[in-house]
């Protein structure tokens, strides 16, 4: 495709070019403004969540304000909640419970997802069908349902909310894996691995494995969000963070008994919004620049490519190049 | 009176593809257009229908008649597209909706271009399905794509080709996506339409053997230009140019074929 | 709750042959093909639906604690002979192959247990709860998709310039809102603030509910040919529909325009423009019929998340569907309860699938015909 040749973004994804006019260049992928506006969020907010104990103006426990203070009063910028606990400093500690725990549990999925569908994919045969079968139970429910039921039945806490979450997260790898894997395992370049006399595992880590690498960090990258969501969901729902923990679930689940005070559900929702949205960006930006079909062309990059309507048209004339 | 005459053409999608190209058809001919894939042949096709991308530049002169195409708005290239100028494309089995019958695939542009209500299209239908030889038409019209064989489905779409009775035929490597068994049938059926209607018909092909059987005329195209242009016989006897030459010796069985080797 | 990146990457139960076979490859001849292909998927259908049972069985027995306790509350297992009678009846001194036979029995019966929080049958109190849950889901559905599938269409038609980028954004953003939050936020605007839409319920106090012929109140008034009952449960549908529908447009939108950018590369749309039909024309004849079976894969995947969603969102607005009864369960820690709303929820969302398995062979000739 003529179009493809003239932009400069690479479709294998992120790799650092060569330096061009004496500066080092970052990937294309990460010269979109939507990736550049959601790194710097989600930067902004990793660093808030590890830093946020040692700057934040009270502990986050602490009731030692007047209760109920509007946001602005008495140096309590966001206000207070109903037990008088600053809600700038919960909001900011608060961050440090949810971020890390999601990409904790994204990795945990992430690796038990892909370890049983490269599994199935590359066994095969009964391997296959009982992991797959297994894969389809945990994928008949809606995710919020069964990882509600899940916590609810390990009982309420924190960590139950992420062992249920990390139970509803990590089919959607597996699919994906095995499907990759199906897709790999009959190139001649592993056949040929495999005469070769490589060991299966061998097989799998040295030439299967740096070819799903990409999709699964896509769909990882994506559900970064949606593990915040399931957690802070849950944590509303009273099945994960406990009180007094500072956790932006179950603040605006306690919004709800104050429906006048609408500062205390309003910001940690904001911080919610904002992660989530952060890490769906820079997902989203990483999708495009991996799957050429749901490729967005940059009107600000000053490269208008050809609708892919005619795409037909611009192959015939690509080869003569 | 030329059915069509392109003067000059010039498009360019981020750089030049066709330059300078210039083609004239004549009621009841055969023009082939033949070039290695990525010399311009198709996007020529396409231009002459206006179906290039929007980005793309294009100069010249492309006139149908009267009617000049180029810097046409959609609107007026409707009236053109179909009823006057018409394509048959190389894969039937996706150039066909797989989810609208042939029936209506048949009809919705003639009862949009001839005004014919739902019965006169679908007689009119029938009549197209008999003449291109399509097994069966009262049934057809009612079948779908995928319930037809791949020849028999070019066959439908020369039929919704045909439907407005157009003065100009573009056929897109018709025959490249068939079996050869069933690939000289649907040669045959262009070379007689070409001639019972008067059709001015544009063959692009890679595969001079398509074009040796039935085209009247063949240009012969490469890197977005014509290098050579001539009768068929004049083509295949005497060719000028050496990349005709070089396209001619990869035809099985023609005198410019290299002597197999002996090993 | 993740951004199906093609159907082929995030796909609800079964694999549909979504893989499209290609029109041109013929295929064997079977009898009746539309009968042979749903009797396969109900077959699935059938062991998912087996299967989610073990699940909940699973959840319910071999979890850490007290499986008496957490059914009957601490109150009444202190009592020894209450929780014998318990043991008993769900046969639970039996080995668990055959207590799950006794929990699929009770299931068959319709039997799913006691609520701690409202001391009533669970079943009972689903009973009312799946109408109201259906009512916002059905027409959050029908909304969302009207609006995505315009979106999602002209950002395709825009690719790549502005209009297109600010779809994406919006859609983007939509996928990002914590629904309970935006739930809260918008009750507290439109309701406490500005008073445009009624508060809480299903409801204004003063009406009664119309006589139950399909639990969901819109319809039902209107069966009854009642107008000010009708527009009332409409205007108190507004808000949970709108909250849940900027969720679900933000799914949708984003997969609904790969799906016609797929279909606008496709040579029949462009043969559909060299027959010289108008624009209107093929984008509803062709295009939108061409997208229409991705689009069907990915609603049946939007409609699992949105019954999440109501999950979340009703105990904001007091709607007594399965959403708050869930809040309340999970609040009470009514195991009972929780397990009540994940099979029914498990059933819906199967039964769904099977009802897009329906209308995907019956939109695809080549699953109906073969």
């Amino acid at each position: 495709m003529t179009a493809t040749a003239a932009r400069p973004s690479n479709s294998r994804g992120p790799r650092v070019r060569a330096p061009r006019g004496g500066r080092l260049r970052l990937p294309a992928v990460w010269r979109t403004p939507l990736a550049i506006v959601g790194a710097v969020i989600a930067l902004a907010w990793v660093v808030v969540a590890f830093t946020a104990p040692l700057w934040v103006p009270y502990p986050p426990d602490a009731q030692m304000l007047p209760r109920l203070l509007p946001p602005g009063t008495d140096g309590a910028i966001l206000g207070t909640d109903a037990l008088g606990r600053d809600l700038f400093s919960r909001l900011m500690s608060g961050a440090g419970v949810t971020i890390p725990l999601s990409l904790m549990l994204v990795a945990a999925s992430v690796v038990i997802g892909t370890v049983i569908g490269a599994s199935a994919g590359y066994f095969g045969k009964w391997v296959d069908e009982v992991l797959m079968r297994i894969t389809d139970l945990f994928m008949a429910f809606p995710t919020v349902i069964l990882a509600m039921v899940v916590a609810a039945s390990l009982g309420p806490s924190l960590f139950n909310a992420v062992i249920a979450a990390i139970v509803v997260s990590w089919p959607q790898y597996a699919r994906v894996t095995r499907s990759l894997v199906l897709g790999l395992r009959g190139q001649n370049y592993v056949i040929a691995g495999r005469l070769l006399g490589h060991s299966p595992l061998r097989s799998l880590l040295a030439d299967i494995a740096p070819n799903i690498t990409g999709p699964v960090v896509v769909l990882a990258a994506l559900d970064i969000g949606s593990a915040i969501l399931l957690l802070s969901g849950l944590s509303f729902l009273g099945l994960g963070a406990q009180p007094p923990t500072a956790e932006w679930g179950s603040m605006i689940s306690s919004a709800l008994q104050n429906f006048d005070a609408w500062w205390i559900g309003l910001f940690p929702g904001l911080a919610i919004l904002t992660v989530v949205m952060a890490f769906n960006f820079i997902g989203d930006s990483l999708r495009d620049a991996l799957d050429p079909s749901s490729r967005t062309e940059r009107a600000a990059s000053g490269v208008v490519a050809a609708p892919k309507t005619e795409d037909e048209a611009l192959k015939g004339t690509g080869a003569s190049a | 009176m030329s059915a069509l005459t392109i003067t000059d053409l010039n498009v360019d999608l981020g750089r030049p593809v066709v330059r300078g190209l210039s083609l004239t058809l004549e009621p009841g001919k055969i023009q082939g257009l033949a070039g290695e894939s990525g010399s311009g042949k198709t996007v020529t096709s396409l231009a002459v229908l206006g179906l290039l991308p929007r980005t793309a530049r294009v100069t010249g002169s492309i006139r149908v008649g009267e009617t000049e195409i180029i810097g046409l708005r959609t609107g007026a290239l409707n009236r053109v597209r179909g009823r006057r100028v018409a394509m048959v494309f190389q894969d039937p089995s996706a150039s066909l909706h797989p989810q609208l019958t042939v029936g209506h695939q048949l009809t919705d542009h003639v009862r949009t271009h001839m005004k014919l209500d739902r019965k006169a299209a679908k007689a009119h239908a029938l009549e197209l399905l008999e003449r291109v030889r399509v097994p069966d038409p009262e049934a057809a019209l009612g079948r779908y794509p995928h319930q037809f064989s791949g020849g028999q489905r070019q066959r439908v779409a020369i039929a919704i080709a045909l439907a407005c009775d157009p003065d100009v035929l573009l056929a897109d490597e018709p025959t490249t996506a068939l079996d050869v068994t069933v690939q000289a049938g649907i040669l045959r059926l262009i070379r007689d339409l070409a001639d019972e209607r008067r059709l001015a018909v544009l063959l692009v092909t890679h595969d001079l053997g398509v074009l040796s059987a039935i085209a009247d005329d063949i240009a012969v195209m490469r890197q977005g230009v014509i290098v050579e242009s001539a009768t068929r016989a004049e083509l295949f006897i005497n060719p000028q140019h050496a990349y005709t030459r070089e396209l001619l010796s990869a035809m099985p069985g023609s005198p410019y074929e290299e002597a197999p080797r002996v090993d | 709750m993740t951004l199906p990146r093609t159907q082929k990457t995030s796909r609800a139960p079964g694999e549909r042959p979504a893989g499209d076979p290609p029109a041109g490859r013929s295929r064997p001849r079977r009898t009746s093909p539309l009968l042979g292909y749903l009797l396969r998927r109900l077959g699935t259908s059938v062991l998912l639906l087996l299967g989610v049972t073990i699940v909940t069985f699973a959840l319910t027995n071999l979890v850490p604690g007290n499986p008496v306790a957490a059914a009957l509350g601490e109150g009444a297992a202190s009592n020894p002979e209450t929780v014998a009678a318990y043991v008993k009846r769900y046969g639970l001194d039996q080995p668990l192959p055959v207590q799950y036979l006794t929990y699929l029995g009770n299931l068959l019966q319709g039997d799913l247990g006691r609520s701690l929080a409202t001391g009533r049958p669970v079943t009972t109190d689903l009973a009312t709860a799946i109408p109201a849950t259906l009512e916002i889901a059905v027409l959050t559905i029908i909304v969302s998709l009207l609006v995505a599938t315009v979106l999602g269409t002209v950002a395709a038609y825009r690719r790549g310039m502005v209009t297109d980028q600010v779809v994406r954004v919006v859609s983007l953003v939509g996928l990002s809102l914590p629904t309970f939050w935006l739930a809260l936020v918008s009750f507290n605007f439109f309701f406490l603030q500005l008073r445009v839409v009624p508060g809480s319920g299903r409801l204004t106090a003063t009406l009664t509910p119309p006589p139950t012929v399909t639990g969901l109140f819109t319809v039902d008034f209107l069966l009854n040919g009642d107008g000010v009952g009708f527009v009332d449960a409409l205007a108190h549908l507004t808000l949970p529909v709108f909250v849940l529908s900027l969720f679900t447009v933000g799914l949708l939108t984003r997969f609904i325009r790969t799906s016609v950018l797929e279909v606008l590369g496709s040579d029949y749309v462009r043969a559909a423009r060299a027959k010289g039909l108008s624009p209107m024309r093929i984008v509803f004849d062709y295009v939108l019929r061409g997208a229409s079976l991705p689009i069907l894969t990915i609603v049946g995947i939007a409609f699992g998340a949105l019954l999440s969603g109501t999950v979340l969102v009703e105990s904001v607005f007091a709607w007594p569907g399965l959403g708050t009864y869930a809040y309340n369960a999970a609040r009470n820690l009514d195991l009972p309860g929780i397990m009540g709303v994940g099979l029914v929820v498990g059933f819906i969302y199967l039964g769904l699938n099977f009802i897009v398995d329906l209308l995907y062979g019956l939109l695809d000739p080549r699953v109906r015909l073969a």
